[in-house]
């Protein structure tokens, strides 16, 4: 069953179809046509939507300005790398290609203003025009004339136009210091489990009845809602299972009707997908392998983050052994550890204050070139000489991520660098070379 | 340049046409060549082999990465087809973009050809759009560096549409549109990021595909995109050849072999090796040194005209010059053989030059045979070998193929004990091994390795019968067998050796021999000089470079670059005018941690002076004027930016030493 949608400005049949369209967002869907008003109607300058990630904003925007003709401009913020590419699809969409190409090289807003109010001008707006932005967190980051600008754009353009920002963040995290003109306010919850329910199981599988797929949603939320409410996750979750569970009605074993032993079959596996396929360590294309494979071969398939062995160069793996230890160990301790006569030095006798919290907590500290290359002059067992191509092993440490420098690019003297891998990673390094490296830790000591 | 203009202005000036022929690849090769009359030759036969070499291993590499670009293409192919099919599951599975991790390990420089042919394979078979994008290439403003290749693949593939008539606008056989990523690990994560989810909103019209180039560990991708972007992606793992085995092939194919006459002693061949094992992984760096290696031995050697197949070599040798046979008799390998021939015949040697040219024929005759025997046999002690515990002739045949190389291998301390742990197999353990000798044996060509093999294959039947005979004697009664079991007990106190101990031991003699008369290091062999490239410093020189050796001995002796005679020394000191940064480079050696900067330029006023040919006596001597004083200051300041010296907070008029030791 539908609410109906009731509004004066637009016929009945058609707010009708929406409504059948936008199920479990009637609330939201009619306080917008409210907001919005009949068509010709002057509108509020901007409109503000945010709510959780797949909670349908995108979606009842769409739905209403195409089903009910609206004149209206889709920009995603992503796209928009610089405000150009905005202004010309925002004049693209209203006013043809003719308006767009009229804007300079890289246009000031002002420009956008200007051939806006032009061609308005010549083609006055007979329903108001809509301007929805998806994605506008990413607004932030422009130019700090342009949020304040757009909100107030029906002023500034003199033209029945509305913005509509769509944001996964709240309102307070946009409001720049200069203050700006306050747009209306609309929350998209999250959807419950049972319109989760409702929606999922619009998307029935052809050859099976609709109650037979609902009451395959019930077990597949009966698992997963406890860990994800997106709904975009749940309904790829739901297509890439389904094969299994109608699995014993291929073979004739169960009716559709015996949910129970439906969900006996499924679960174990639902159970396994939540580890696999929901934190994506296997993709959806080896995971449909997975399912038509025997169950006793499932081992062999590994999971991405199964993966973190790395073979290096030997010098490179003492060059990450020394990037690791000058980031972990106070440069204090060097002297301790490194130089062959270092007397006895207790570790409490150097202990300070604010060391005795573990630096393995606090993360590596960055370090100079020089220190890396005289603790790993100390740490290589043989006499290396100092070709370019321990140098060059540095610099592709750092194209590899193992390392981060932390210097600036200009500075070419005595850069600094960060070791990035973990204490796993390292410690399975300097066993493939025979060298303890727990011994040489200061945390450890 | 002047102008017939008489205002003052910007002018452009052609270029003139080219007033020199550029030099040729070949006039390079002769410039500076030993023995230039046959340089021409020399360069010809460099060149073959070169050719040879690379068309090799290019053939190689695509072999090695055959499995691994076929099951992409079949990734690809299969991506392509499922977006086309219209059933329930792929239609909810359609927003995912198809991407292949492919783990390529940490040699960088190697897979610039595997893109390549991966890329030309996909544009032969799958799709004609096809980029690739390298982080390099997109410094700065990244994205919209990839924007612009994406618009630049979306146009073209436009086009192809268009092209194909309108009507089959739908056209199922839609091709992809693949991008490389090649080295993901140096992207910025935030592009990738806005780039994928930029890419997701088209995938329903648009059928992309992406492939990532990884050089570490597939869990980079965890750590680059967070799961809203990576859930996007449908991911699948490639994983290649590791570097090596990749190298193993290479060396198996270009250096264990006798098909190439051109051969590395074992102290160039460590080097490389080192090179590789050491610092790089790159197989690629691994050949261009075994290029070097090649130019420079038919660069420096002139008797490296004889370093080609045995028939033109044995031509050669008759072409050989006056001066060329005067080379051969000073070769040390050739003095050796001459001092063990009879006094006639050294005088021959000596004298005749067609008997010379007649006993060289001889001689590579020899050397070729040498090399035909000796790597199958290696090969057979490999296989004998390398499956011993804690390999005492090491894991790979490389290293086998080193111990050789280097001296006689049977007096190796580790040869002794792998051949004691080879007196203590089990017999199906040996018959395996042995086995497999025969299977190396079989298709060599040689006489020698021939009868090898009759005579192994012959040891092997003996084995099996020695199978049957005990089976014979199983199926005697209780009493025979007790019979049996006592003169057993007999023999062993008696240290007699059971049949098949005695067999074993024959067969163990037999690969001892075998050895033994073809395992020999080159340098025994007159006038392996031919063959083998020995100059291991230079190679070391030319690929692992030491930019602050050779700061210092340019700062120690600048006559060895300037090659000015008047920088020339003869005790390793720098002579007075030398110029100013050796000069201050070496008055600050003699002093400690800290230097005195006036003390300094004192001392060096000195030494100016007297390079300058001023009188001891008087006044001006070693006095500080202006310009001294301009270039004291340059040089130290040079010191400084070299990293010598830096400023101390220490003492104000004083500079810190960074380096240890000094005169």
């Amino acid at each position: 069953m539908t609410k109906m949608l009731q509004h004066s400005g637009y016929e009945e049949e058609r707010l009708q179809r929406v409504a059948e369209l936008l199920p479990c967002r009637e609330v939201q869907a009619g306080m917008l046509l409210s907001l919005m008003g009949q068509p010709q109607q002057c509108s509020y300058p901007s409109i503000f939507i945010y709510g959780h990630r797949a909670s349908g904003k995108s979606h009842v925007m769409q739905v209403l300005l195409k089903e009910l003709e609206l004149p209206h401009a889709t920009v995603s913020c992503v796209e928009c790398v610089s405000v150009a590419l905005l202004f010309e699809q925002v004049l693209l969409s209203f006013f043809g290609c003719d308006a767009a190409s009229l804007l300079p090289r890289s246009p000031s807003l002002s420009d956008f203003v200007r051939i806006y109010r032009q061609h308005c001008s010549q083609t006055p707006a007979k329903q108001t025009r809509y301007i929805v932005m998806e994605k506008a967190e990413l607004l932030r980051d422009t130019d700090a004339n342009l949020l304040p600008a757009l909100l107030r754009l029906q002023e500034l353009v003199d033209d029945n136009v509305t913005i509509i920002l769509l944001s996964e963040i709240v309102w307070d995290k946009f409001r720049p210091n200069t203050g700006c003109f306050e747009p209306l306010l609309l929350h998209f919850p999250d959807y419950s489990k049972g319109e989760l329910q409702q929606i999922l199981s619009q998307d029935k599988h052809p050859s099976y009845s609709a109650e037979f797929y609902s009451s395959y949603i019930n077990i597949l939320l009966g698992v997963f809602y406890s860990v994800c409410r997106d709904l975009r996750e749940l309904r790829h979750l739901a297509a890439l299972n389904f094969s299994k569970f109608c699995e014993p009605l291929a073979e004739g074993k169960v009716k559709e009707t015996d949910t129970h032993k439906l969900w006996r079959n499924i679960e174990p596996h639902l159970k396994k997908a939540m580890q696999t396929v929901y934190l994506r360590e296997v993709s959806s294309l080896q995971w449909e392998q997975l399912q038509q494979m025997e169950e006793r071969e499932c081992g062999a398939l590994r999971g991405l983050s199964a993966h973190t062995h790395v073979e290096l160069p030997y010098y490179s793996k003492f060059l990450l052994i020394a990037a690791y230890l000058a980031s972990y160990n106070p440069a204090r301790t060097d002297k301790r550890f490194f130089l062959k006569h270092h007397g006895k030095i207790r570790k409490t006798n150097f202990l300070k204050k604010n060391e005795k919290t573990s630096n393995h907590l606090l993360g590596p500290k960055p370090f100079p070139l020089d220190r890396l290359l005289a603790i790993f002059y100390s740490v290589v067992d043989s006499r290396v000489a100092p070709t370019a191509s321990i140098f060059s092993q540095i610099s592709s440490l750092v194209t590899l991520q193992l390392l981060t420098k932390v210097s600036h690019d200009d500075q070419l003297d005595a850069p600094k660098y960060k070791c990035a891998v973990s204490m796993d990673f390292i410690c399975a390094i300097s066993r493939t070379v025979n060298f303890e490296i727990i011994k040489y830790l200061y945390d450890f000591l | 340049m002047s102008t017939s203009s008489v205002s003052k202005g910007c002018f452009v000036f052609k270029p003139s046409a080219k007033k020199k022929k550029t030099l040729s690849l070949e006039d390079h090769f002769s410039h500076g060549c030993e023995s230039a009359e046959s340089s021409e030759k020399r360069f010809k036969l460099c060149q073959d082999l070169w050719d040879k070499i690379k068309s090799d291993t290019e053939v190689l590499q695509d072999d090695l990465n055959r499995k691994i670009l076929d099951s992409l293409l079949d990734f690809t192919r299969k991506c392509s087809s499922t977006r086309q099919l219209s059933d329930w599951a792929s239609q909810m599975r359609a927003s995912e973009i198809p991407t292949a991790a492919l783990v390529l390990g940490v040699n960088v420089p190697d897979h610039d050809m595997t893109f390549q042919s991966l890329s030309e394979l996909l544009q032969q078979s799958v799709t004609p759009h096809v980029a690739s994008v390298q982080a390099k290439e997109c410094g700065g403003k990244g994205l919209e560096y990839v924007k612009k290749i994406v618009t630049v693949i979306v146009s073209s593939y436009l086009r192809v549409l268009t092209i194909r008539s309108s009507p089959s606008r739908d056209d199922p056989q839609q091709p992809p549109v693949v991008i490389i990523f090649k080295d993901l690990e140096a992207f910025n994560p935030k592009v990738l990021q806005d780039f994928i989810l930029i890419c997701s909103r088209y995938i329903e019209r648009l059928p992309l595909m992406f492939i990532f180039g990884i050089a570490t560990s597939p869990s980079t991708i965890q750590h680059m995109l967070p799961h809203s972007v990576s859930s996007l992606l449908c991911i699948e793992l490639f994983q290649s050849l590791s570097c090596t085995q990749h190298l193993a092939t290479v060396i198996d194919q270009l250096i264990l072999t006798h098909h190439f006459p051109f051969k590395l002693n074992a102290k160039v061949l460590q080097v490389l090796m080192s090179i590789f094992l050491y610092h790089d992984f790159s197989v690629r760096n691994f050949i261009k040194g075994l290029q070097l290696a090649l130019l420079e031995h038919f660069h420096s050697q002139p008797l490296s005209v004889l370093c080609c197949k045995k028939k033109d070599a044995l031509l050669n040798v008759m072409q050989l010059s006056h001066s060329d046979l005067e080379r051969i008799r000073n070769l040390p390998s050739f003095k050796r053989y001459v001092e063990k021939q009879e006094p006639q015949e050294q005088v021959n040697l000596s004298k005749d030059d067609t008997h010379l040219k007649e006993v060289c024929q001889k001689l590579i005759k020899g050397l070729h045979k040498y090399h035909k025997n000796y790597y199958p046999v290696l090969r057979c002690l490999h296989t004998l070998t390398s499956s011993l515990p804690r390999y005492p002739l090491g894991k790979q045949v490389r290293e086998l193929h080193l111990i050789c190389l280097e001296k006689n291998v049977w007096e190796n301390e580790d040869y002794q004990t792998a051949m004691k742990l080879l007196r203590m197999l089990a017999k199906d353990e040996l018959v395996a091994l042995l086995q497999r000798c025969v299977e190396i044996l079989q298709p060599v060509k040689s006489k020698k390795m021939k009868n090898a093999f009759l005579q192994l294959t012959d040891l092997l039947t003996k084995f099996k019968q020695l199978d049957s005979k005990s089976n014979l004697q199983k199926k005697t009664d209780l009493f025979q067998l007790q019979k049996t079991l006592l003169e057993m007990n007999e023999s062993r106190r008696a240290k007699k050796l059971s049949p098949f101990e005695v067999l074993r031991n024959e067969a163990l003699e037999f690969l001892d021999n075998l050895v033994k008369s073809h395992l020999s290091p080159p340098e025994s062999h007159t006038l392996n000089e031919v063959c083998y490239y020995t100059s291991s410093a230079t190679v070391r020189r030319h690929l692992n470079a030491t930019p602050r050796t050779s700061i210092q001995a340019a700062l120690n002796s600048p006559y060895y670059y300037l090659q000015n005679d008047r920088l020339k020394t003869v005790d390793g000191s720098v002579s007075n005018s030398a110029p100013d940064i050796c000069i201050a480079y070496k008055l600050h050696l003699e002093c400690g941690r800290l230097i005195n900067l006036y003390d300094w330029l004192e001392a060096y006023a000195t030494v100016v002076s007297a390079a300058e040919g001023n009188n001891p006596d008087s006044d001006n001597y070693g006095k500080v004027e202006e310009v001294k004083h301009a270039r004291f200051i340059r040089a130290v300041s040079e010191l400084e930016f070299l990293g010598f010296i830096k400023s101390t907070k220490q003492k104000t008029d004083h500079v810190a030493r960074l380096t240890w030791g000094g005169c």
